[in-house]
């Protein structure tokens, strides 16, 4: 064990607690804040950075642990979007509950990723990233498509008028009044996706610290090594396709209820390299990392979005690029740097930091050795 | 113990060809528990080839193969390694990116059973699981001798300490037969006699050794009983001692070198 002082432990705890504190305050404090400073649209897109972690951290799963690199990901949240769309929504006048639809989204996807996962699993590397891509684009065709003979998902034209995110009584999709407080929707979307990124990032860490999560690490590790160890690999990498879809398939779930209206355009394959991005620019198979890579990448395009236009007009007196054209490029550059001056990703995973401080087994052996040498 | 209760491992006209090239032709030997059995041969004869068609990573085309008295016909790596073969790897295989610790931690995985529901609540059963995974790792980490701190990641390891890792990591299967492709390759002498003592400890604890190895001297000294590989075809096996004088060994083999 360590040896370190107990008035240290102490402390060590009581400063653990403040920052976990203030950390709290901050995260329940964030969308009033942002509302003051930046206006309501900056909330939403807050949300969207949420929801944007949670798929980030699905993949993860697939991506970061599994080392199966997933470019069709964002078909799995499209399943669950139009699950909850199709079941909650006049377009064929079904309004299920949210807690029956969301869940159903999510094994919904679950099933597809396992559908995936399947005729996938001797595919490795760049063939593998090919297949999913295929896959990605399949069912966005399908949902562009659906629409003749049978109407079901209405096509491009996408599903309007979907049910907002309503519990119990409480709808989630108008202003509300609690402890003297105006709750507007967006802010009370941002307390559900809080609170389901939150849970996807405990379930995150509990397996990655577990018998399954080491199964998945020694795949992407070596293959070969990993079945010689007897890991049954089939089943656990189809368990990791499985585990990475559910997630998607709710974050999808809360998208549709969230948005109000879903198309397949929001399905494309840009979304999918965007979560990529977030998972590799933010450090592969480190939850920190992702969340950190999933803020930055919804939240850089937007502050370029808004920040291109004044900031050429302060410098040359007008606008010379146009500022959406002029985000996508510095955002572009922007990734490129990143992968250059730090290609584990931002904040790559906690295991080199591991080796660099001691630890009890360092103080074991020093003790080892000692009683050698007395011997 | 009956004779054939004794037999661990039984390999009867096994044959494995890639295309037209006939790696292995008509290969029978038998293994015995508790014994210490190697198997030599000049490059190219086919022992690794042998090795991977007994643990299952390659399927044999003729043949039969009986491991502790069941027949195992085109079976995948992990159901031997349920079975009880565990394997080493001539060009190391680590889980590079993982501690050693977590390395020697994989290796249980077949030998415990929590699942996702295990890992999510972290109930008592998952929890005294996880903590005798742990326990057993570092017990191993220790019984190989790895000095390295445990949770220092796989490919910073020293070379000798990889393969040591891998033996530990093979041992963590609880396996009948522990199988070693090549575990001397690149050590040095003292490491090779610090190794020759850790496979008799190996061997003490009941755990049957098959090793490849091209250091002679480290064969005659260790094995039990030798079989002799040349052209995919056994052409010697015996006690070392006999072996050496075998005239088709020293022909195919030995001589070579010796004359």
């Amino acid at each position: 064990m360590r040896n370190v002082p107990d008035s240290l432990l102490r402390h060590d705890k009581r400063h653990a607690w403040i920052a976990f504190a203030a950390l709290a305050i901050m995260l329940l404090a964030l969308p009033f804040a942002t509302d003051a400073l930046l206006g309501r649209g900056w909330v939403r897109i807050v949300d969207f950075a949420l929801l944007y972690i949670m798929l980030a951290l699905g993949l993860n799963i697939v991506v970061g642990y599994a080392g199966l690199l997933d470019l069709g990901y964002i078909a799995f949240f499209a399943v669950g979007a139009y699950c909850y769309a199709l079941l909650g929504s006049p377009q064929f006048g079904l309004h299920w509950p949210f807690w029956i639809v969301l869940p159903l989204g999510a094994l919904l996807a679950c099933v597809f990723g396992v559908l995936l996962g399947a005729p996938t699993l001797k595919l490795r590397g760049d063939y593998l990233a090919i297949v999913t891509l295929g896959f990605g684009e399949i069912i966005r065709i399908f949902l562009n498509n659906l629409n003749a003979p049978v109407n079901i998902t209405n096509g491009p034209q996408g599903i309007s008028m979907i049910d907002p995110v309503r519990i119990g009584g409480f709808s989630l999709g108008s202003t509300h009044e609690l402890f003297g407080l105006t709750f507007p929707s967006v802010h009370l979307y941002y307390y559900l996706f809080l609170c389901v990124t939150l849970l996807v990032i405990f379930v995150s860490l509990r397996l990655e610290d577990s018998r399954i999560g080491r199964a998945w690490m020694a795949i992407r590790e070596d293959e070969v090594a990993a079945e010689a160890m007897g890991i049954n690999t089939r089943n656990i990498k189809l368990l990791a396709f499985a585990m990475g879809a559910t997630f998607g398939g709710a974050a999808g779930g809360l998208f549709a209820g969230f948005q109000g209206f879903i198309s397949p355009e929001s399905f494309g394959l840009t979304e999918s390299v965007m979560i990529v991005c977030m998972v590799v620019l933010g450090g592969m198979g480190n939850i920190r990392g992702v969340v950190l890579g999933g803020v930055l990448l919804v939240l850089l395009p937007e502050a370029l979005r808004h920040g291109a236009g004044p900031a050429q007009h302060a410098l040359f007196g007008k606008t010379l690029i146009d500022p959406e054209s002029l985000r996508m490029l510095l955002f572009g550059l922007a990734l490129i740097v990143v992968m250059l001056v730090r290609p584990a990703g931002l904040w790559p995973s906690t295991q080199r930091r591991r080796e660099l401080s001691p630890d009890e087994d360092v103080v074991h052996q020093e003790q080892d050795t000692v009683y050698d040498s007395s011997k | 113990m009956t004779a054939a209760n004794n037999v661990l491992l039984d390999l009867s006209g096994v044959g494995k060809r890639f295309g037209g090239l006939a790696a292995l032709s008509d290969v029978s030997l038998h293994i015995r528990r508790g014994e210490i059995y190697g198997l030599i041969g000049p490059n190219g004869a086919g022992k690794t080839t042998l090795f991977n068609v007994v643990t299952g990573l390659y399927q044999m085309d003729d043949g039969q193969f009986t491991f502790d008295g069941i027949a195992y016909d085109r079976c995948k790596p992990h159901v031997l390694a349920q079975a009880g073969i565990a394997r080493t790897f001539q060009n190391i295989r680590l889980f590079a990116n993982m501690s050693a610790l977590e390395n020697v931690m994989v290796g249980r995985h077949l030998r415990t059973r929590a699942g996702i529901w295990g890992a999510l609540t972290r109930n008592a059963g998952a929890r005294a699981e996880e903590r005798a995974i742990v326990k057993r790792a570092r017990d191993l980490l220790h019984y190989v001798g790895i000095a390295s701190p445990h949770q220092t990641l796989a490919k910073h390891l020293s070379y000798g300490e990889q393969r040591r890792l891998e033996i530990a990591r093979a041992l963590a299967t609880d396996p009948k037969l522990l199988a070693l492709d090549e575990p001397a390759a690149g050590m040095n002498a003292t490491e090779t006699e610090s190794l020759k003592a850790l496979l008799q400890t190996i061997r003490a604890s009941g755990v049957t050794v098959l090793l490849i190895e091209h250091d002679v001297k480290l064969i005659l000294g260790l094995c039990d009983r030798v079989a002799v590989l040349d052209y995919g075809r056994k052409i010697a096996e015996g006690v070392p001692e006999e072996v050496r004088r075998n005239p088709a060994v020293i022909a195919a083999y030995l001589g070579g070198e010796a004359a």
